[in-house]
């Protein structure tokens, strides 16, 4: 199913459309009683529409900060110190709380980690596909409702009866589904997917994944893709941006990425990954990440970077396009 | 020569009974499985959740009673073991969880887990030999000593506290770490830094290790031998070369192919099939795989299928495989290669 026509997408070079989305310089910081938490520190990409565009990193690299950014819901201590996002021409942050909300849904759609866990277990599926719709305007009578709902699951792979079942009824994969079907209920252009499989066994992760794309190919959304599964990454997504300490290390299209990585971070990162060609070799990045509160002069993988040298201490680098189409943070280009 | 640690024809059932006399879950159904003092092995244990790897790792532990079957440590019941018996058994046997967060109490340092076990098993005679004795192990799993003592467990990444657990488990000197998932909550880059601690304890103290995950990936890197269990029963088990390059239980199969491979030009498979045919009769032996099976067959939905060893290193549960010679009981250890693992792991 959509995995041909994404292969497609791939080989051939990307249509120069405009981007759909654009984000400059995005600073969030979470106010502790220690001092700012600089989760987010200038982050800046685009999306094209209907592209697959992944943002891989380890826990604290400010990757799932970012999704809540693009929806504006960081909630205090958290603060957007500065940037901008831009949506259809839209920069959501000049827009008032009201505008907002109508955003929400309607343009950009959330496809949260264990979102299964977010259903609310004493109202049927229906009712809770009923929420969102109504919420927005969508007035719809009685029959054409259960028409909506009814193709709505469908599209998710889902049987209609699914329409008067409780959560509990449910396997974790059904519900990751019904999730699917709210998010995408008002046609939105961008679905933003925070690890979505992640609390999902392989064998399901396999169906719930084929199952985001075909939607996300039928409405002609663009995805972001968050996680920190290289593999799901390699067969997903048509671009991947490499998260370190809040910001992106490298931005490139998902072939050269996996076979020339530029940044060494990348580089150590895919080398760290267990397959099953090489055996008995366990190769980690040696090092942790520098603490968010007060964030090192110079490039922040400095410390655990082997190929660093006196200028990498001093200043930091800024993400450059260093190739075609390929983006990174780093002194060595 | 006695196993080390035996389940023997193990059944474990969850809930059920009561007034209306309700069937319980099976976690684990008559699973039979040994490991020896010698030599030492890797064992991987695969499955997905609602497998039963978790349930065989408590009921090895002796964290739970099996509903019927037995568990023995050294030949005896390990419900009935002796106060002096117990002792060994508790340094003989050491467990890694899967959550480095949890296992701590955040009050103490993390030098509390270290010297409790020191205390309780005497393995210092002084203060200062107990120190020297975690420093000495601390560097054996790759921590320094002056970075980890003396903080507390939030100061320290998953990645350092999963390893003090492997650090504490290599203070006693055990014959077994069971490992349940040690590092599925651990950052790839720090993932392999763990599992190569393992490797080592392994390949430098002839540690077995029993490594349960649902990841079969790092299963392949790391173990010699792996078990596929599905809903509580073994389904393929064998040589791990064998299981995950030619896979042919079709659970493995599809579960092999569902992983997604980090390389682009690997093209991701494993469409579930389109079963073949009705679910058994409610009750009925059968398959446990059945309702999911391609290539089910009548006989499928009305016995469970043996092991089948289809391999010199390898047994099915599978009917595809009948032709196969049934193996003999339940005696896994047939199939799973002893050799010395040194030599056939490279360093």
């Amino acid at each position: 199913m959509g995995l041909s026509s994404r292969h497609s997408v791939t080989l051939s070079p990307r249509p120069a459309t405009r981007p759909i989305l654009s984000v400059r310089d995005l600073v969030v910081h979470y106010h502790t009683s220690r001092g700012a938490v600089q989760a987010v520190n200038g982050v800046s990409f685009d999306i094209a529409e209907g592209e697959r565009l992944g943002l891989v990193g380890e826990s604290g690299s400010g990757k799932s900060t970012i999704a809540l950014a693009l929806l504006r819901l960081i909630r205090p201590p958290g603060r957007i110190e500065s940037g901008e996002i831009v949506l259809d021409d839209v920069d959501l942050l000049s827009l008032d709380e009201e505008e907002m909300r109508q955003v929400r849904l309607a343009r950009i759609a959330l496809v949260a980690q264990g979102a299964m866990n977010s259903l609310n277990p004493v109202l049927r599926v229906k009712e809770q596909i009923r929420d969102g719709l109504h919420d927005h305007a969508a007035e719809l009578s009685g029959r054409a409702f259960d028409d909506r709902v009814y193709e709505l699951l469908h599209s998710v792979g889902l049987r209609r009866d699914v329409a008067d079942m409780f959560p509990h009824e449910l396997s974790g994969g059904m519900k990751q589904r019904v999730c699917m079907a709210i998010a995408i209920s008002l046609r939105p252009t961008l679905i933003i997917a925070d690890e979505p499989t992640s609390a999902l066994d392989v064998v399901v992760q396999r169906q719930v994944m084929d199952t985001l794309l075909k939607v996300q190919e039928e409405l002609g959304a663009a995805i972001i893709l968050i996680g920190h599964d290289m593999g799901l990454m390699a067969q997903v997504v048509d671009r991947v941006g490499i998260m370190y300490a809040g910001n992106l290390a490298e931005v490139s299209p998902v072939a050269d990425l996996f076979r020339t990585p530029l940044h060494p971070y990348s580089d150590l990162l895919i080398a760290s990954l267990p397959s099953f060609e090489v055996k008995g070799a366990f190769q980690g990045i040696p090092g942790l990440p520098p603490s968010l509160l007060n964030r090192p002069v110079g490039c922040s993988f400095r410390a655990r970077c082997p190929r660093a040298f006196e200028r990498c201490a001093t200043v930091e680098p800024r993400l450059r396009e260093v190739q075609p189409e390929r983006l990174v943070s780093c002194h060595l280009y | 020569m006695t196993p080390l640690l035996e389940a023997r024809n193990v059944t474990k059932l969850f809930g059920g009974g009561g007034i209306r006399k309700k069937p319980g879950t099976v976690a684990l159904h008559d699973f039979s499985f040994r490991v020896d003092a010698e030599p030492p092995t890797i064992t991987a244990i695969v499955g997905e959740s609602g497998s039963g790897k978790t349930t065989l790792a408590r009921l090895l532990l002796g964290l739970a009673a099996p509903t019927s079957g037995e568990v023995l440590y050294r030949g005896k019941d390990l419900r009935q073991l002796t106060t002096e018996d117990r002792h060994r058994f508790l340094r003989d046997v050491q467990v890694i969880f899967q959550d480095p967060y949890e296992v701590y109490n955040p009050f103490y340092k993390v030098d509390h887990v270290l010297e409790t076990p020191v205390k309780k098993f005497h393995l210092a005679p002084t203060r200062e030999k107990a120190r020297e004795l975690i420093e000495e192990t601390l560097n054996a799993v790759g921590l320094r000593p002056d970075e980890t003592l003396g903080r507390h467990p939030h100061q320290l990444s998953g990645g350092q506290r999963q390893r003090i657990m492997v650090a504490r488990a290599l203070l006693l000197q055990p014959r077994l770490i069971i490992a349940d998932e040690p590092v599925s909550m651990v950052d790839a880059s720090l993932r392999a830094t763990i599992l190569e601690s393992l490797r080592q304890l392994h390949l430098k103290f002839s540690i077995s290790i029993l490594y349960i995950t649902h990841d079969l990936t790092t299963a392949y890197q790391i173990g010699q031998n792996i078990l596929v269990m599905y809903r509580g029963e073994v389904a393929e088990v064998g040589d791990v070369d064998l299981v995950v390059k030619q896979p042919r239980h079709p659970y493995t199969q599809l579960l092999i192919q569902s992983i997604p491979q980090a390389d682009p030009t690997h093209p991701w498979q494993g469409h579930e099939l389109p079963t073949n045919g009705s679910a058994p009769a409610a009750g009925a032996a059968h398959c446990t795989f059945v309702d999911r099976c391609p290539y089910a067959m009548d006989i499928c939905r009305r016995q469970t299928p043996p092991l089948f060893r289809t391999d010199e290193h390898r047994a099915v549960a599978c009917f595809l495989y009948k032709e196969s010679p049934r193996l003999a009981g339940t005696d896994l250890e047939q199939v799973l290669a002893t050799a010395a693992p040194a030599e056939t792991i490279p360093a």
